[in-house]
């Protein structure tokens, strides 16, 4: 018995030191790890706390309150959350998170992984590249080249259309910035459905479709259970960007009329030009607020898949 | 003639697949094209169009005064990033790796997941506020901070994967040479976790190229602001948009990212653009 129950912790305390092969001790792990710990510390979850404090102060850019700043404790939120301009931004959030990002992106993009899965090789590259060539472009060169192809004058899709002087970000900017944002995001769902659909099981589909099921049937019976897991996720995914994104600001500024003032320009406009900081942090704590719900629910889909 | 029906209908499927996949790709490339033809034609407009071919546009930005300039701050703020981000997390995930800090899982789950959280636009308030405080108001200093606090979560998640992958036994012989830790790290270590380690170095040159936010909210002078900042300036505060100078700038500062996209893909794979982008 001794034999047997003797050496293991022996072994157990060698295998815990053999991972620290280069005799780096805790201490000098500590001090490696600071740094890092101290530039996340300081400008990323120090902010994030400070916004609970500065939500509730009547901070401004200028002016008298900019020299005296004092606690106005939840006065920030009763105002914003009494303010229309709030509720109708939180509204058009909604419309462009649900347009753009959950219908748009992800079944734009579940479709581009399921069609290229036949194609040629030289039309899936093409067609592949195009839409991540549309991700990898930086931000501000995106949004130009939207405004270069919706201009009123001589817009390319206004000579295409035959439609000259159709004023398509007056007439329907919620409409563009959502396309836009399809445009912009659909690769990240369509490289994610297609390494889950390379993932399913060819026997599944085989069998299915000696069964006689159609496409459509195997569709709904095979495939999208399987990738059920990447679904969810990519959902998630989707809706913490597409709430987070700015870009739709660089196409249209929020206007016409605030018709695309989603709630990052609304913070945006309220806290920086506007010069109210202590309600533009008000509407900041709502958004990690939200973001934090996102995150859990993520982490928790998560674990469950593991 | 069951049969002849089901090879037409089975045609007319093909058809409609073929021209939905046809209209998506026309979706995706058509705004791209301007990005091609403007920038060489002698005479842009803001419709796509066969050019006029010429290289003047590009002789015309290089005489404005700010474009190059603003192109030699994305790369100083991007380096700047990589630098401090690369080494923090270098430091950090080898520790991580190694030496089993209590709490360590906790620190990296928590990390990941206030990075999801506070993001660029969600913090703009208080960040604008912080660097106010702090007087890196205007400095590219402060957009680099904010930016390797931004992306540090990341790079070290990613960083200690690799981490974890390097081979014990070369430390271990090295330590028998008499070699100390920081030795180890700089000389066995590093070169072995090299492709890791320039993965997440390119990562970060990318997204601190293409960020808008950040150095827009923080960088006023038009002499510290990166090329992002500058292209929406170019078509926004001009009363007139200068064609030739936006298309050959827009196709200049894209040009290094789909490069990189390029190189990066082929080496490593999709997850590249694909993990985290804040």
């Amino acid at each position: 018995m001794t034999t047997i129950v003797g050496p293991r912790p022996i072994r157990k305390r060698h295998r815990h030191r053999a991972d620290d092969v280069a005799g780096l001790g805790r201490v000098r792990a500590v001090a490696f790890v600071t740094p890092a710990l101290f530039i996340i510390s300081f400008f990323l979850l120090f902010p994030a706390i400070w916004t609970v404090y500065l939500g509730m102060t009547n901070y401004r850019l200028t002016g008298l309150a900019a020299a005296h700043t004092s606690f106005v404790g939840f006065e920030n939120y009763s105002k914003a959350l009494a303010d229309p301009k709030f509720w109708s931004s939180l509204k058009l959030t909604v419309v462009f998170v649900v347009g753009s990002g959950i219908i748009g992106q992800s079944i734009l993009g579940f479709a581009l992984a399921w069609s290229v899965r036949r194609m040629a090789g030289w039309a899936r590259t093409v067609l592949e590249s195009v839409v991540l060539a549309a991700w990898v472009i930086p931000g501000s060169v995106h949004a130009f080249l939207w405004v270069a192809l919706l201009d009123r004058r001589s817009g390319t899709l206004n000579s295409l259309l035959n439609s000259p002087g159709k004023a398509w970000l007056i007439d329907d900017p919620m409409t563009m910035i959502i396309l836009f944002n399809i445009w912009v995001g659909t690769a990240f769902s369509m490289q994610l459905f297609s390494s889950a659909l390379s993932a399913v099981p060819p026997s599944h589909l085989e069998s299915a479709r000696m069964a006689g099921a159609s496409a459509w049937q195997q569709l709904r019976d095979v495939v999208l259970p399987t990738i059920r897991g990447h679904i969810l996720t990519n959902t998630l995914m989707i809706t913490l960007w597409t709430f987070n994104t700015f870009g739709p600001y660089l196409l249209t500024a929020g206007g016409p009329n605030d018709r695309t003032n989603i709630l990052s320009v609304y913070i945006y406009k309220t806290a920086i030009p506007g010069g109210r900081l202590g309600v533009g942090a008000a509407l900041s704590m709502l958004m990690l607020l939200i973001n934090l719900a996102i995150a859990l629910a993520y982490m928790r889909v998560g674990r469950r898949k593991a | 003639m069951t049969d002849l029906n089901a090879a037409i209908k089975r045609a007319v499927w093909r058809g409609v697949f073929v021209v939905s996949v046809a209209a998506i790709g026309v979706f995706f490339a058509l705004p791209m094209a301007w990005l091609i033809t403007a920038p060489f034609d002698a005479t842009p407009s803001m419709s796509v169009q066969w050019p006029d071919w010429t290289l003047n546009n590009f002789a015309y930005l290089a005489a404005n005064p700010y474009a190059l300039q603003s192109i030699g701050n994305s790369l100083l703020l991007a380096m700047a990033t990589m630098v401090v981000t690369v080494t923090l997390a270098t430091l950090a995930s080898y520790a991580l790796s190694r030496v089993r800090i209590p709490g360590r899982d906790g620190l990296l789950y928590g990390m990941l997941l206030l990075s999801s959280i506070v993001t660029g636009t969600a913090a703009m308030v208080p960040t604008f506020q912080l660097m106010n405080v702090m007087g890196l108001i205007n400095t590219q200093t402060g957009v680099v901070l904010v930016m390797a606090g931004g992306l540090l979560p990341t790079v070290v998640f990613i960083l200690k994967d690799f981490m974890d992958s390097v081979p014990k036994s070369y430390e271990e012989s090295a330590r028998l040479y008499g070699a100390g830790p920081f030795r180890i790290l700089h000389d066995v270590v590093v070169p072995v976790a090299r492709p890791g380690i320039a993965f997440v170095a390119i990562w970060v040159v990318v997204q601190v190229w293409s960020n808008f936010l950040v150095p827009y909210i923080l960088l006023r002078s038009p002499d510290s602001q990166p090329a992002a900042v500058l292209m929406y300036t170019f078509y926004t505060e001009s009363g007139q948009v200068d064609l030739r100078l936006i298309s050959a700038f827009s196709l200049l500062f894209t040009l290094p990212v789909i490069l990189i996209y390029f190189f990066v893909n082929r080496k490593f794979g999709f997850r590249f653009y694909g993990g985290i982008k804040s």
